[in-house]
């Protein structure tokens, strides 16, 4: 791994604190809270130095075949991958008709049968552009929750002395793979009586709750990694502990902070089973909203399509956007 | 800050008072960070767990203690002893897959210069939810194959290798030289001998129905004079003769007769069968006509055997009883290898080079590299890729809900689906619902277990 500028950053230590992927002869693994390491490792680009083809002189010609029996065989995986999604896109730019007929293959040799009006029909239909703005007003509250509260619990945890602590931290840290499931009935009762069920409210504070145990795992053992000396210097300046945190802590984690929030981000906006309980058809999600009409599968294929590539765009967008960052959360986040 | 309250030395009672107050509110504040997680995780996280388990005990109202017996009926009950097979067949199967092929991609990409972009594609799947991954896939399992794209690469690819045309609902005129049942074969009911040819008329097939190719079809009698199509002036050791449907649209035709604007059915395959066995094999051109060239003299009758007749291959049903589960973990598949592949691709950039170098200086085969050295090396990274799944896998409910048809769903339920339909999908039964979620649970602790003591081992 190449030395990285977040090197120094290591506690004094320079203990290695994961749950995730992480292995104990040091080997890269996918964990953000360790910085060196993850973002060399899991950079998509993860080309090892030396592995280009040629490396050995021997044998050029079986190599090169060897190398072009890959190439054929990765093209292929990768045409495979594309398939489907490409299928769904297609599918939702072409007429119900259409699709009713003949497979979406038939648009490759005749673009005239696209066109966006699947699209503007499901705006037009007022459902699923609700649908879509209630996702929104789920997933971006509950990842500002989820990272501030995890933020402060983290930092208590990794820096704050009280008695128990590290038994908390351990319980925590075994909350993590509650499933979703064993909540669903329970808290439904509970937001019955207090009037949260049904009402996007609820869904936010079931998602945060659910969360939180992975995000304060994860910003914990990032914040640990902060020198002792640093927070103590800081400390010996008379900074009172808010401001350590808001102008420390916070702004040095910011690379735990952006996989997390990203995770989160993702993992709520994709949910289907929390808000299929949890959500009225007043608050409901994209995804709600579209399973919904599955019973109906093969006849409104002009909604479903166009409609699950909606709901692909803005994970797709944060894919290509934060690629790395991404990368990391998707890989930290696996151990939900 | 607090810490320097000690610094200063005033009366030893005074300093101890104020490390004490110190102390207190150095545990206020961390009361005041830990607060709002604690309180959450408490109330829906802990409580549940607690709860769930409480309700586990009573009946389906809530108002009788049942003790175990909710247990007992999970074992008993065929629905959900489907689900946990179903379950039992997810958890071993598609880590082991995803790890597998995780495996297999990472060191071929090792090998190309464009394995980024490989990786990125792969990847991709991971950002889209398993609702429209699901709705993705019901598009591509669609049984019929000119909908849904796996049964047609299916169906291109059987008649890749089996392209004789099938006419499943093409029958013979009745009393006009053959018999047979529908469906075939058929036979004529005269014999016909070298030098002579013969015209079988069939009905049945609709006009759009014909292969693209079909011709006019070249009457039979047109074969004993100059018709280029059925060969020139019936060789004496040869017998010609034209497959046709015996309809013009219009309807004035003679049946039994090639009529102008009648066509010749072709890709029928024609057999000439003399004395039980078969002489030869010919199939029909665009218009229809056929010949057996060779054969020695004798009588022959004609047969269509029943492969002309039988129902063209209409792929598999993946969302059958039968596929339904091993579609979903295909679909599964196709979201987690990009996982599995940049993880285990990690541990693989991370094996020192020298190792495999001087394994290679020292003779080794790749294959010997990759069972002695890279395997073993990555088998941590292939425990936690492989328990990471299990933990996913066993929680998987949006991709079977979604895939599977309504007619199946039973086939095809995994314990998260049937918890859900038992709780609140009609079947009501909170207290066999309750069961079930703990029994989920606990299938998730021995990987909870692995993952917090990894986590103390590394020096929490």
């Amino acid at each position: 791994m190449s030395g990285h500028s977040t090197v120094e950053r290591r506690g004094p230590s320079g203990r290695t604190t994961a749950l995730g992927p992480v292995s104990r002869s040091g080997q890269p693994t996918a964990q953000a809270s360790r910085q060196p390491s993850v973002r060399t490792s899991t950079r998509l680009s993860a080309t090892p130095p030396g592995s280009a083809p040629g490396r050995r002189r021997g044998g050029r010609i079986s190599r090169l075949l060897g190398s072009s029996v890959v190439q054929g065989v990765l093209i292929l995986v990768a045409l495979v991958w594309i398939t489907p999604l490409a299928g769904l896109l297609l599918s939702s730019l072409r007429s119900e008709q259409d699709n009713a007929t003949e497979g979406w293959w038939t648009a490759l040799t005749d673009p005239s049968q696209l066109s966006l009006d699947n699209y503007s029909a499901l705006l037009r239909d007022s459902g699923i552009g609700a649908a879509f703005w209630n996702t929104v007003l789920i997933s971006v509250p509950t990842t500002v929750l989820v990272v501030v509260i995890a933020a402060l619990a983290g930092y208590a945890f990794a820096w704050l002395e009280f008695p128990g602590r590290d038994a908390v931290f351990l319980v925590v840290v075994g909350l993590l793979v509650v499933p979703v499931q064993i909540g669903l009935l329970p808290v439904a009762k509970l937001f019955g009586a207090v009037g949260l069920f049904g009402t996007i409210a609820g869904v936010v504070l079931f998602h945060v709750a659910y969360g939180l145990p992975f995000a304060i795992f994860l910003l914990r053992n990032y914040f640990a990694e902060i020198p002792r000396e640093m927070l103590e210097a800081a400390r010996m300046d008379g900074g009172s502990e808010w401001r350590i945190f808001s102008r420390l802590v916070l702004p040095l984690g910011r690379p735990a902070i952006a996989s997390l929030a990203i995770f989160q981000f993702l993992w709520v906006w994709n949910d289907m089973l929390v808000a299929l309980l949890f959500a009225d058809t007043g608050s409901q999600p994209l995804t709600v909203a579209l399973q919904s009409q599955m019973r109906q599968f093969g006849s409104n294929i002009g909604v479903l399509a166009p409609g699950a590539f909606l709901s692909l765009v803005v994970p797709l967008v944060v894919f290509f956007a934060f690629q790395r960052h991404f990368v990391q959360g998707v890989m930290a986040g696996s151990v939900k | 800050m607090a810490d320097t309250v000690t610094v200063r030395p005033p009366t030893v009672g005074s300093a101890a008072d104020g490390k004490r107050r110190a102390q207190r509110r150095k545990r206020r504040l961390a009361v005041v960070f830990v607060l709002p997680a604690l309180l959450l995780l408490g109330a829906l996280v802990v409580y549940p767990v607690l709860f769930s388990f409480g309700r586990s005990l009573f009946d389906a109202s809530g108002d009788r203690f049942v003790g175990a017996a909710n247990y007992a009926a999970i074992v008993q009950d065929p629905a959900t002893l489907k689900a946990i097979r179903n379950s039992a067949i997810w958890v071993v199967v598609a880590p082991t897959l995803l790890t597998g092929l995780g495996l297999l991609l990472a060191v071929l990409t090792e090998k190309v210069r464009w394995a980024t972009a490989f990786k990125l594609v792969l990847f991709l799947p991971m950002a889209v939810s398993f609702l429209a991954a699901g709705i993705i896939f019901r598009l591509a399992y669609e049984q019929d194959p000119d909908r849904g794209v796996l049964n047609a690469a299916a169906v291109a690819v059987h008649d890749g290798f089996d392209d004789a045309a099938a006419y499943p609902t093409a029958r013979a005129r009745e009393g006009h030289g053959l018999t047979g049942g529908a469906g075939g074969p058929y036979t004529t009911t005269s014999t016909v001998r070298p030098g002579g040819s013969i015209g079988l008329g069939f009905i049945g097939v609709a006009p759009d129905a014909l292969p693209a190719g079909a011709k006019a079809a070249a009457g039979p009698a047109d074969a004993a004079g100059a018709s280029p199509a059925a060969g020139t002036a019936g060789a004496a050791d040869s017998i010609g003769g034209v497959v046709y449907l015996d309809f013009a649209p219009g309807g004035t035709g003679t049946p039994g007769r090639v009529d102008p604007g009648e066509k010749g059915l072709p890709g029928m395959t024609v057999e000439a069968v003399r004395d039980g066995r078969v002489a030869a094999t010919a199939t029909t051109a665009d218009d229809g006509s056929f010949r057996f060239a060779g054969l020695a003299d004798g009588d022959y009758t004609v047969r269509l055997p029943a492969a002309n007749f039988e129902a063209p291959y209409q792929g598999v049903n993946w969302l059958g009883p039968a596929l339904v589960t091993p579609a979903i973990i295909g679909a599964y598949l196709w979201v987690w290898t990009g996982f599995s592949m940049v993880l285990i691709g990690a541990g693989l950039a991370a094996i020192p080079r020298d190792a495999l170098e001087a394994a290679r200086m020292d003779g080794a085969t790749e294959g010997q590299i990759f069972r002695k050295i890279t395997v073993p090396l990555l088998a941590p990274v292939l425990t936690v890729v492989f328990v990471t799944l299990v933990i996913n896998v066993m929680k998987v409910f949006d991709l079977v809900w979604i895939i599977a048809p309504g007619p199946v769903q039973e086939e095809a339920n995994v314990l998260a689906t049937r918890m859900w339909l038992v709780s609140f999908g009609g079947g009501n039964d909170q207290g066999l619902g309750s069961a079930l979620s703990m029994v989920l649970l606990l299938l998730v602790v021995p990987a909870m277990i692995f993952n917090v003591r990894r986590f103390r081992r590394s020096g929490a």
